[in-house]
């Protein structure tokens, strides 16, 4: 048996998504072309875009086609910070890299000034600091970005509380874990730009979306045809917007079952793990997440071991060269190093049946103790 | 059995991998990670911890079809290897790091993990041999005298000789290149790493100069007169000639030879060729690769450097240190190098001289 409990890194794609796309695959037609070929693929963009706008309660212009999470990331960080003539940025200590790394490059390079937000932990943002900060600095903001729910461990954002407190100052939401896993309403959370990505949802690899306001512009990344409302260049990839657009019309994603089988998992880690501990416990979590810390061991030691029993998991972040650096987001919740490297990600999906919980369970036992062992060397 | 091949993204370890997998055992390749920032070390992608050997590594183990993952060692590396380097130098001791991690690393905290994870073994792509006879699983010379790696092999216990895998001893280095082509292993043609693999310059003078400073000392001859100048008695060598910039010649025209490094003095002695000469090889720190040696004096081999010639000698252990006398003098000999002692082409053992006369 294999169980693959990576959904957080991708998910498999959705079998309608796959025909949508070997149909789209077999069309010829540049969406921007003028002839009757052009204008049926437009018409299949067009229509991918009014299913996610649908979905997410925008409006069908106020998506923006992009080849990945981390580029909607990138144009909304990047392109918020040009726009408003600003210097310091705000974002949460436990941002993903798409959003951490464009605001340290602009540290770098565009002589910006970052302040990260500090978490509580379980793993939520500090509201107080965020309100203290904007009634001391609140004109110097350029933009503030907070991450709808955290990818390794699946805690739940207050980023409608964020908005509020903003006021004027534009907020980005990287919602690229939670969409279409839990209630995500762009026009009620108020946000001003926000990312998802289609893999994570049971589309294919290498589309995204960057929702931004209507009329609200901000400075490109990729300059060139202009398709994407100015703000994105390049032909549209009209097979991958439809088969994302087909994976969120299917919601096909049933989050009481997966957040039921999720339950289960972490009843079970009582018993196969007694001294382990789920980081952001009390924590609102999305269905599928749980971060797991087994004292005692190293996390890559018990990926392999999982692995060797043909359970895929995560060990969070992972640098370049593979190497496995302790998770900064854990690292925020107040782990030390080493309890920070000694920490699992296991994911759900769609897919994933109690027969999947249940063999992972049975292994971790002998795991762990392998784990240990080897840690004590 | 089941096994870990550490795999530095070379060719040989590839091989050695591809091989091991051939012999029926149950492989996953692992890539040591040892540099704390690898980027520090691409250039060049030389040595064993690039990201770049990270890459080939993977693409080999792709090839054979085994599972790949890295291992960050970069703080026991670092602690073992790297600090143990720059103490030994400090001290005025030629180290061989390659000996130290051989010891310390691969066949220590990998060996230790694998084994605490259900693993028998590790296999490396190591120029050696082993053999199973009447003392167990011993450790041998290689059939390729010039790839021969017994020498930064013999730092190994016999516990950690059982657990250790050398497909390639049996091989010549040239008929690896041409097996891994014929494997389809991308790093067939790859060369060979060379310099200490955390100095990528290769500069180790430099290297050194720039973590223990170049504090300016006298080069003193034998009767303690100063006729020179240095800058950082580490930098120098035992036998070095080239390069003291002496300014006083001596009577004769003579060239003259660094003798000794005195670092707590900072003094680097110089002295006449014949000064260098030494027929008695002490050391501390011994290691026995198969029976452990007594008192009784045996004749064997003595080497004294990775790719030295072999020489005759009679060797014992006098219960603290290991002792060759060798048939003929030899020139320039620091205290930190290894001793490694052969019994024809086994490993018997190896030291740390600490003394030589």
């Amino acid at each position: 048996m294999s169980v693959y409990l990576d959904h957080a890194a991708t998910t498999p794609i959705f079998d309608v998504a796959i025909d949508a796309m070997e149909v789209a695959l077999r069309k010829v037609g540049n969406p921007s072309s003028l002839h009757t070929e052009g204008r049926s693929t437009r018409k299949d963009v067009e229509d991918a875009r009014e299913v996610i706008a649908k979905a997410l309660g925008c409006l069908p212009s106020e998506v923006i086609f992009t080849g990945s999470g981390t580029e909607a990331d990138n144009a909304a960080i990047k392109g918020l910070f040009w726009k408003s003539g600003k210097k310091l940025i705000v974002i949460s200590a436990i941002e993903h890299h798409a959003v951490l790394d464009p605001a340290r490059w602009l540290v770098e390079h565009e002589d910006a000034e970052l302040i990260e937000i500090p978490v509580n932990k379980s793993g939520v943002i500090d509201l107080t600091f965020l309100k203290d900060l904007i009634s001391n600095r609140g004109g110097e903001i350029a933009l503030i970005a907070v991450m709808h729910s955290n990818n390794e461990t699946g805690v739940i954002q207050p980023v409608g509380e964020v908005v509020k407190i903003a006021g004027d100052i534009p907020v980005h939401t990287d919602a690229v874990q939670s969409f279409t896993k839990v209630p995500l309403s762009y026009k009620e959370l108020g946000v001003t730009s926000m990312a998802l990505s289609g893999h994570k949802v049971g589309g294919p690899h290498g589309i995204g979306a960057l929702i931004l306001r209507r009329a609200y512009e901000i400075p490109a990344l990729l300059h060139g045809g202009g398709q994407e409302r100015e703000i994105r260049s390049g032909t549209l990839n009209t097979p991958s917007i439809v088969a994302f657009a087909a994976a969120v019309a299917s919601k096909k994603y049933a989050a009481e079952k997966v957040a039921d089988l999720r339950k289960k998992f972490e009843t079970g880690l009582k018993t196969s793990a007694p001294d382990a501990y789920i980081n952001g416990v009390d924590a609102d979590r999305l269905p599928g997440i749980v971060n797991v810390t087994f004292p005692g061991t190293q996390s890559d030691s018990l990926l392999l071991l999982m692995d060797s029993e043909n359970v895929s998991c995560s060990t969070g972040a992972a640098c370049s060269a593979g190497v496995h650096r302790p998770s900064h987001v854990l690292l925020a919740m107040g782990h030390t190093e080493i309890t920070a490297q000694s920490s699992l990600r296991f994911s759900l999906g769609a897919d994933s049946t109690q027969a999947d919980v249940d063999f992972a369970l049975s292994v971790l036992p002998t795991v762990i103790a392998r784990g240990r062992a080897a840690n004590q060397k | 059995m089941k096994i870990i091949a550490a795999m530095s993204g070379g060719v040989d370890s590839a091989v050695a991998a591809a091989r091991a997998v051939e012999a029926g055992h149950e492989v996953i390749g692992v890539h040591l990670a040892l540099a704390s920032n690898p980027q520090k070390y691409r250039s060049g992608a030389r040595g064993c911890c690039t990201i770049e050997d990270s890459h080939d590594a993977r693409r080999a183990a792709d090839k054979i079809g085994i599972p790949f993952y890295i291992w960050d060692m970069a703080e026991e590396f670092h602690d073992g290897v790297v600090e143990n380097f720059l103490a030994e130098y400090a001290a005025g001791r030629t180290p061989n790091p390659c000996l130290r991690c051989n010891e310390k690393i691969k066949f220590a905290a990998v060996l230790d993990r694998a084994k605490a994870m259900g693993f028998d073994g590790v296999v490396t792509g190591h120029y050696a041999r082993t053999e199973i006879g009447p003392m167990g699983k011993t450790l041998h010379r290689a059939v390729d005298p010039l790839k021969d790696q017994s020498y930064v092999l013999a730092v190994l216990t016999t516990d950690q000789i059982n657990g250790a895998i050398f497909p390639l001893g049996d091989t010549e280095k040239v008929d690896i290149r041409i097996e891994a082509e014929a494997r389809g292993l991308a790093v067939a043609q790859k060369p060979d790493s060379h310099d200490i693999c955390f100095v990528p310059s290769g500069d180790n003078a430099g290297w050194l100069r720039d973590r223990l400073g170049s504090e300016v000392g006298p080069i003193v001859d034998q009767s303690g007169t100063k006729i020179g100048e240095h800058k950082g008695a580490y930098t120098y060598t035992i036998g070095q000639r080239k390069g003291l910039g002496l300014t006083v010649p001596t009577a004769d025209g003579s060239p003259r030879f660094v003798l000794k490094i005195e670092p707590v003095t900072n003094t680097v002695v110089v002295g006449a060729r014949e000064e260098l000469a030494v027929s008695k090889l002490m050391g501390e720190k011994t290691i026995w690769c198969g029976p452990s040696v007594g008192s009784a004096p045996l004749r064997g081999f003595v080497q004294v450097r990775a790719h030295g010639t072999p020489l005759d000698c009679t060797y014992y252990f006098d219960g603290e240190r290991l002792i060759a006398e060798l048939d003929k003098p030899l020139l320039g000999i620091a205290n930190g190098q290894a001793m490694v002692i052969y019994d024809g082409d086994r490993v018997v053992g190896s030291a740390t001289i600490c003394e030589s006369a």
